[in-house]
């Protein structure tokens, strides 16, 4: 019928919108880049935030996550309720999950120099400051010490009180001493200790490293040691925060409370968001970004509708309403949105990626945010296109054809 | 459209009784008067006029892209006056080939494509446009050019190309606008002759001139002067 009223399929609206974009592909491009900034940063920012969130707070450290160090409280009441028992390492070597555990405590040596050597030579320095600690056996291994030459202070050492030194490398080095086979001895003011080790090095308690370590008996007896100071433990590793909660009731059962137990913290996400004024900032560009970009593309749909005037006239004689004019520009104006939406969310990912391969980070991105930004764009065109649709649908055939092509 | 233009009893394409287009505005303009017309079937006719005296009006009420604002037009039988816009664009895109003095050929398309968008407005299955394109040039003798873009055509070929997107529906009219006006006087002789042509092949030709050498090859002309149409022999 000839009464018919027009129409277009949505395959040929489709083709014919693309077919204009087109027709000037270097300027689509160029309309579309505000887009595609707008929502790369948008996109980059929340990903950034949200990896930077959920990422592990530190490394994780094996010879941290396996070491506790318990001790007493310091407390105002009394020094000798509130102190570790001397039976400590055997107390805690039954506890399952338990590798290695030893007693520390620095002994006070009232001010007493150490020396190697009998005679004082008036050019050298022979008498030194040293630190003096007294180490139960079990000690060595908590800390991972490495022995260079000797033995170790032993379980008899203790008991009978023998005065015998193990040195820190440090220790060793300021003493002159580099060999035990010869027997060398040190004086702890006027006390003399046969040397029988020499360590290479400690992997906790740094302190060793300078120290003069002597039996645990010995520095009860010569220098009145009352309680260790200190017990460190090694566990198995993933026993750190079991074995904790356990080591205050097997030393002191009558006064758990009365101890301070130091083990390391469990690895944890920061759960917070990182919202920090750089995060806002990013977040304010990103929407100026996408508000230029929406003007970018309302600006050229509105000048390449002035230009496509006579086009507009042709198809108005072929057969167009006022409508399908309008939806060729408005599908126009959207699909430009929504191209930049799909290269401003792959950008903004790829940003993510890469800032997170250069931090180490595990990139983390909510999967419905690269999706939304292809909708957010299409949106942006599909406003921005919205008032030069109109104006297009607005030009009077008659006018338009007489503007030429 | 086997019907000869001699026939008496030949149907009327477009009839227009007492038509007048009034333009309001600071000014009311009289673009035209009670002008009456009847086109039939298979006829050729030139309206003849200067610039300024109604006749782009007269063009534009004619291929239903204007509104008459008195009298009765009617198009194959039909009263348009009461027509929806969707209606009369309907009509427009089956009923009129439009051709164009600067041919109104989009720039970036190829002239298949350029014939092709004649269908766009019809809501007709993309299948068969192709060929019917392609047969469409043929009949103009622009098959050789199918694939051209229009900026490397020579106006002759544009304008041909402009044809045949203009016969692309089988429309009951061919309405040109100047369709000579901005060809030299070689490639006119051959665009008028394919007019010929395709009105003895039985099209019917409404075409509107300044040139009275072009309006000569058209079976009839009418004159317009200050919206007033008179009959030219």
């Amino acid at each position: 019928m000839l009464t018919t009223p027009s129409g277009m399929t949505v395959r040929d609206l489709i083709n014919e919108s693309v077919a204009g974009l087109f027709a000037r592909p270097g300027r689509m491009v160029l309309t579309v880049v505000g887009t595609v900034i707008g929502l790369a940063a948008l996109v980059s920012t929340l990903g950034l935030s949200r990896t930077a969130g959920n990422r592990i707070v530190g490394r994780f450290d094996a010879l941290a996550a396996t070491e506790i160090v318990a001790s007493p409280k310091p407390s105002a009441i009394s020094a000798t309720v509130d102190a570790l028992p001397w039976d400590s390492p055997a107390r805690l070597g039954r506890l399952a999950g338990v590798a290695a555990v030893g007693n520390l405590s620095p002994v006070n040596v009232a001010g007493r120099l150490v020396t190697a050597s009998p005679v004082t030579d008036p050019l050298n320095q022979t008498r030194f400051t040293l630190t003096v600690s007294a180490a139960s056996p079990g000690l060595f291994r908590a800390v991972r010490a490495d022995l260079r030459t000797g033995r170790i202070l032993d379980e008899s050492d203790s008991v009978r009180s023998e005065r015998v030194a193990v040195l820190g490398p440090a220790a060793a080095l300021r003493l002159g001493i580099t060999r035990v086979d010869h027997l060398p001895a040190i004086s702890i003011g006027d006390d003399l200790y046969l040397v029988i080790g020499i360590l290479d090095g400690v992997k906790r308690q740094p302190d060793l490293l300078g120290a003069v370590i002597i039996p645990e008996g010995t520095a009860q007896q010569l220098y009145r040691l009352k309680n260790p100071a200190l017990v460190v433990v090694e566990t198995d590793i993933g026993a750190t925060s079991l074995v904790a909660s356990q080591i205050p009731t097997a030393l002191r059962p009558d006064s758990p409370r009365s101890l301070k137990v130091v083990s390391p913290p469990a690895p944890q996400r920061v759960r917070e968001a990182v919202k920090t004024d750089l995060n806002v900032l990013f977040l304010i560009l990103g929407g100026v970004s996408l508000l230029v970009g929406a003007t970018g593309i309302a600006n050229v749909t509105l000048v390449s509708v002035m230009e496509r005037t006579g086009e507009i006239g042709l198809r108005r004689a072929l057969g167009a309403t006022r409508r399908h004019i309008a939806q060729q520009f408005l599908v126009e104006s959207t699909t430009m949105g929504f191209a930049g939406g799909v290269l401003g969310a792959s950008l903004g990912t790829l940003v993510v990626v890469g800032v997170s391969a250069y931090q180490s980070w595990t990139p983390v991105i909510d999967p419905l945010v690269p999706l939304l930004a292809p909708i957010v764009g299409g949106l942006t065109g599909l406003i921005s296109g919205t008032y030069p649709a109109l104006r297009a649908s607005r030009l009077a055939p008659v006018e338009a054809l007489r503007a030429g092509l | 459209m086997s019907e000869s233009a001699s026939d008496e009893l030949a149907v009327a394409v477009i009839e227009l009784s007492d038509v007048g287009k009034r333009f309001e505005g600071m000014q009311t303009v009289e673009a035209l008067v009670g002008v009456n017309m009847a086109v039939a079937e298979g006829e050729w006719v030139a309206i003849v006029g200067p610039s300024g005296s109604g006749k782009s009006t007269l063009l534009n009420i004619i291929g239903l892209l204007d509104t008459h604002t008195s009298g009765l037009y009617r198009f194959d039988g039909i009263d348009v006056s009461d027509l929806a816009d969707k209606q009369r664009a309907g009509m427009r895109s089956r009923g009129i080939g439009f051709v164009f003095q600067s041919f109104h050929l989009l720039a970036h398309r190829t002239v298949t494509e350029n014939v092709m968008l004649a269908d766009v407005y019809r809501k007709a299955p993309a299948k068969d446009r192709r060929p019917r394109a392609l047969a469409a040039l043929e009949k103009v003798g622009l098959a050789d050019r199918a694939e051209f873009l229009p900026p490397f055509l020579s106006g002759g070929e544009r304008q041909r190309a402009a044809i045949a997107r203009a016969l692309m529906g089988e429309p009951r009219l061919l309405l040109c606008d100047e369709p000579t006006g901005n060809l030299d006087s070689v490639t006119t002789k051959n665009i008028l002759q394919l007019f010929s042509d395709l009105n003895k092949q039985g099209l019917t030709i409404v075409m509107i001139t300044h040139d009275p050498a072009v309006a000569k090859r058209a079976g009839r002309r009418v004159r317009i002067t200050d919206g007033v149409l008179k009959a030219d022999s």
